[in-house]
């Protein structure tokens, strides 16, 4: 007996007298939804993804797309996407997988922190007439500063720094691999992030060549899997990242399936063509926080003690105790991400539910390092579905030093979160090989729409901080006099160590 | 608002507090009748090497036997008295002001550099979070702090201001927005041999608050001055730094300044730049800082709140208004107002 099929979840229609037949939704729909018969245009709307690219691609505007009414019987526990889930797994036996991210309905605490502002007592600083300073240094810095004095009886500063990285917004962008998304997807977000003055991550998939020249601005990741991992590659990145885990999928290794590997990628990881790369779910070199020390201490060696080494985390229940570990490992930035964070593939089950959110891992981060005493001595980065430049401000404010951004990224470059990126067909060019695709996107516009959403976040930011009295990122950071909580719990408050409106 | 006003003699001749008195009256303006204080170096010449500790008590029975018991514990309590004060019409006595003359016993503590002064701190520390009834205002050598809620005029007549003598003294004169009246929230803020008056609201207070306290301090008072006595206490006694080092990490010149500056210079306010970063205070203040070697006083790093300077032979003044000095001395010379963010300090010529 079959299960028969799952009911369509978009409904496409097109106004045929509006429609001139142009046939642009035909060519720019990958996943098949449009195709012509006898001069007319047939619509498979059960093949659509909502990735939106023949909406925006029609001249006529004559595509509409709903969201098809679910036609079970409704039940508040068996949705019709937990009956769905089952009834595919009945039908194949396999793990469901996903892109993009979590995609369950839990609060957003962002949306319950509300930002403070000055009246009266103490004046707002307009951004546009007083140096508002959003440069911010990520790095080991020291717990104090010690002086010498020469024989004349000069003082002399002993200190030295540790390299840091410079940026000039507390905001870059994350680690999304060549392979995950296109060359070209990479080289928009470059380009753009040295426009800007900021840094974006490779990934765990290597540096392709026509990435060398926006090196300086990229951290190099090393992961379990060590793919495009040589000592070519470590000197190449102004920083190096140690990926333990990922907010999409915490506990977990990766997996670019073989038809994602063309020629391109598979110089670029190392790997051969069209084999499939598995990263393991542990680096197979580090069972216990003493092995990480190591490893951050071998990739300072090899690169001569001259770039800072952030080793990455998914936000879990004990992040906090994990990342004091880690900044006492001689690692120079922490970087935490929540269970928001996108992915091009996870299984579902993994994205849905495991992690805990960003900000109160950023709280609880900030809170532990605090308590021992060393929390400027690290820098703190938060990822993981962070929206606009309000969050970018919240997180500072509950500790962050700088934030990465993913998605957010990719919808500046045209992403419409359909959540299809691991089946390598992404209509925008973003999160497929396809040269057909990939070349949809022209690498100088997507990095001017990457670096103008850049700026306008970074203006946001100092609107938000001059509104506080604020002139220096500094004092907004970890800062939580400038934060309160709305209809948020006292357990909640509790973690975040934020008070509540009107206190 | 508020009104500042700090002067040093730098001969060390002790000057009593009648003129700060007037001066600090003058500025009415800029306070509301809920707080007011003084506080002044050189005043216990007979106690020169105890710690002078001020308290502020509910009642003389339960928290000040908790207080007792504390100090007997930690060191010797060499005289204590009541502060003396007198009945003001308009000022309502909220607690018992007390002061002892105390010698902590420096063996208890090893691997310190500073074991007295780590000691006091660690009293007013456990005395203000811990025993209610009781608030250390006060801890440092030959040195007192004066303060309760009313006007500048009745606290000074309150404590009798006039008759204390010393070469140090700063008054505030209190117009509370962010925090309510009281006694412990009037200024000057005081540890060990660090006092603060302070004109301004620190909006980076959160900031600060969090590195204070991850270094040990304690912030009881619920208002933002508190953590500036902390931090000068942290970088200056603790860190070792030089008090126009101090201020510099307190308002740093911006960025684009730093980076115009020649090599050597700009690495040293690079470094310190992103070692106190933390520290670093925002918002409209003007704050002078008191300590036995001298003063200091600045303010935020685009000048949001007054802050004037005069000076005359071996006095130099500092305050909110040129007009208060003018009343503190009125053959003052060369009134200048400083740049923001622009340290001025008042030394001991020896
Ligand atoms: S893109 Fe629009 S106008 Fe062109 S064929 Fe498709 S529906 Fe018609
Ligand atoms: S990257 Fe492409 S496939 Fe992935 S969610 Fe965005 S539009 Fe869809």
């Amino acid at each position: 007996m079959s299960l028969g099929s799952v009911p369509l979840k978009y409904k496409i229609s097109i106004d045929r007298d509006q429609c001139m037949k142009c046939m642009r939704c035909v060519d720019n729909c990958s996943y098949g939804v449009y195709r012509i018969e006898d001069d007319k245009i047939l619509i498979d709307s059960r093949r659509c993804t909502a990735c939106h690219r023949c909406i925006s691609m029609c001249p006529r505007d004559a595509i509409s797309l709903q969201e098809k009414p679910v036609d079970y019987r409704s039940h508040p526990l068996w949705t019709a996407q937990a009956r769905e889930d089952i009834i595919n797994q009945a039908r194949t036996g396999k793990i469901i997988l996903a892109g993009m991210g979590n995609a369950m309905d839990y609060p957003i605490i962002f949306d319950r922190l509300v930002l403070d502002a000055c009246q009266v007592t103490n004046p707002s600083i307009d951004p546009l007439r007083e140096p508002m300073e959003l440069r911010t240094y990520l790095g080991k810095k020291p717990a104090k500063l010690e002086f010498t004095k020469s024989d004349k009886g000069d003082i002399e500063l002993k200190t030295e720094l540790s390299p840091n990285l410079k940026l000039d917004t507390p905001l870059m962008i994350g680690h999304m691999s060549y392979g995950a998304i296109s060359l070209n997807a990479q080289l928009s977000l470059a380009k753009a992030v040295a426009k800007t003055g900021t840094f974006m991550g490779t990934g765990e998939g290597g540096m392709h060549e026509s990435l060398y020249p926006y090196q300086s601005n990229m951290i190099v990741q090393v992961a379990s899997g060590r793919f495009g991992v040589d000592i070519n590659y470590l000197e190449r990145g102004a920083a190096i990242e140690i990926k333990i885990g990922q907010g999409a999928k915490p506990g977990i290794g990766g997996h670019l399936p073989g038809e994602k590997v063309c020629s391109d990628v598979s110089c670029t990881r190392m790997i051969p063509l069209g084999s499939d790369a598995i990263s393991p779910a542990p680096h197979h070199d580090i069972y216990s926080i003493e092995d990480l020390a190591q490893l951050v201490r071998s990739l300072k060696e090899a690169t001569e003690w001259k770039k800072p080494i952030f080793v990455k985390i998914a936000a879990v229940h004990n992040v906090a105790a994990i990342a004091a570990g880690i900044a006492r490992s001689s690692a120079d930035a922490v970087v935490i991400d929540g269970f928001r964070g996108g992915t091009g593939a996870a299984p579902k089950v993994f994205r849905d539910n495991v992690g805990i959110p960003i900000e109160a891992a950023i709280a609880a981060v900030d809170k532990k390092l605090n308590d021992q005493g060393i929390r400027n001595e690290v820098s703190v980065i938060a990822s993981g579905g962070i929206r606009n430049s309000a969050d970018l401000a919240k997180s500072i404010a509950l500790g962050a030093d700088a934030v990465y951004i993913g998605t957010a990224s990719l919808i500046a470059l045209g992403c419409r979160v359909c959540g299809n990126c691991y089946r390598g067909l992404c209509p925008w060019g973003i999160a497929t090989q396809q040269p057909d695709l990939v070349n949809r996107i022209d690498t100088d516009v997507g990095s001017q729409h990457v670096a103008n959403l850049i700026h306008a976040w970074t203006l946001e930011l100092s609107e938000l901080m001059g509104a506080a009295g604020i002139n220096s990122i500094e004092s907004l950071r970890g800062n939580r006099e400038r934060l309160r909580g709305y209809m948020l719990d006292e357990g909640m408050l509790k973690v975040l160590n934020v008070d509540p409106v009107g206190a | 608002m508020c009104g500042i006003i700090g002067v040093i003699d730098r001969t060390k001749a002790r000057m009593d507090g009648s003129s700060i008195k007037k001066a600090l009256s003058l500025m009415n303006e800029r306070g509301s009748g809920e707080g007011a204080g003084y506080v002044a170096y050189g005043i216990y010449p007979d106690y020169p090497d105890c710690y002078a500790i001020h308290v502020f008590f509910d009642n003389l029975v339960e928290p000040k036997s908790k207080v007792d018991e504390v100090l007997h514990k930690w060191g010797r309590i060499v005289h204590q008295e009541e502060i003396p004060t007198y009945e003001q019409p308009c000022l309502k006595r909220e607690h018992i002001p007390w002061r002892y003359f105390y010698r902590p016993y420096t063996e208890f503590i090893v691997g310190s550099n500073n074991p007295a002064e780590d000691i006091i701190k660690h009293l007013v520390m456990t005395v203000n979070s811990t025993i209610p009834g009781a608030l250390i205002f006060s801890s440092g050598i030959n040195l007192g702090v004066f303060k309760a809620a009313g006007w500048p005029e009745e606290v000074a007549d309150f404590y009798r201001i006039e008759d204390y003598k010393g070469y140090i003294w700063l008054a505030h004169n209190r117009y509370p927005t962010n925090t309510p009246g009281w006694w412990g929230g009037a200024h000057p803020f005081n540890l060990l041999d660090w006092a603060v008056v302070h004109n301004g609201e620190i909006t980076s207070y959160g900031t600060n608050r969090s590195y204070v306290e991850s270094n040990g301090y304690k912030c009881t008072m619920s208002t933002d001055t508190e953590v500036v006595a902390y931090l000068f206490d942290l970088l200056g006694r603790r860190h070792g730094l030089p008090s126009e080092m101090i201020v510099e990490a307190l308002a740093p010149q911006f960025w684009d300044e730093i980076d115009l500056l020649p090599e050597k210079e700009q690495k040293l306010k690079r470094t310190l730049r992103l070692t106190y970063g933390p520290a670093l205070m925002n918002g409209p203040f003007a704050i002078v800082v008191a300590t036995s070697k001298g003063i200091v006083g600045f303010t935020d790093r685009i000048k949001l709140r007054p802050l004037v300077v005069g000076e005359n032979g071996s006095r130099l003044y500092i305050s909110s208004e040129e007009a208060a000095i003018r009343v503190m001395d009125p053959e003052v010379k060369s009134i200048y107002m400083p740049r923001a963010g622009e340290p001025v300090v008042g030394r001991f010529s020896q």
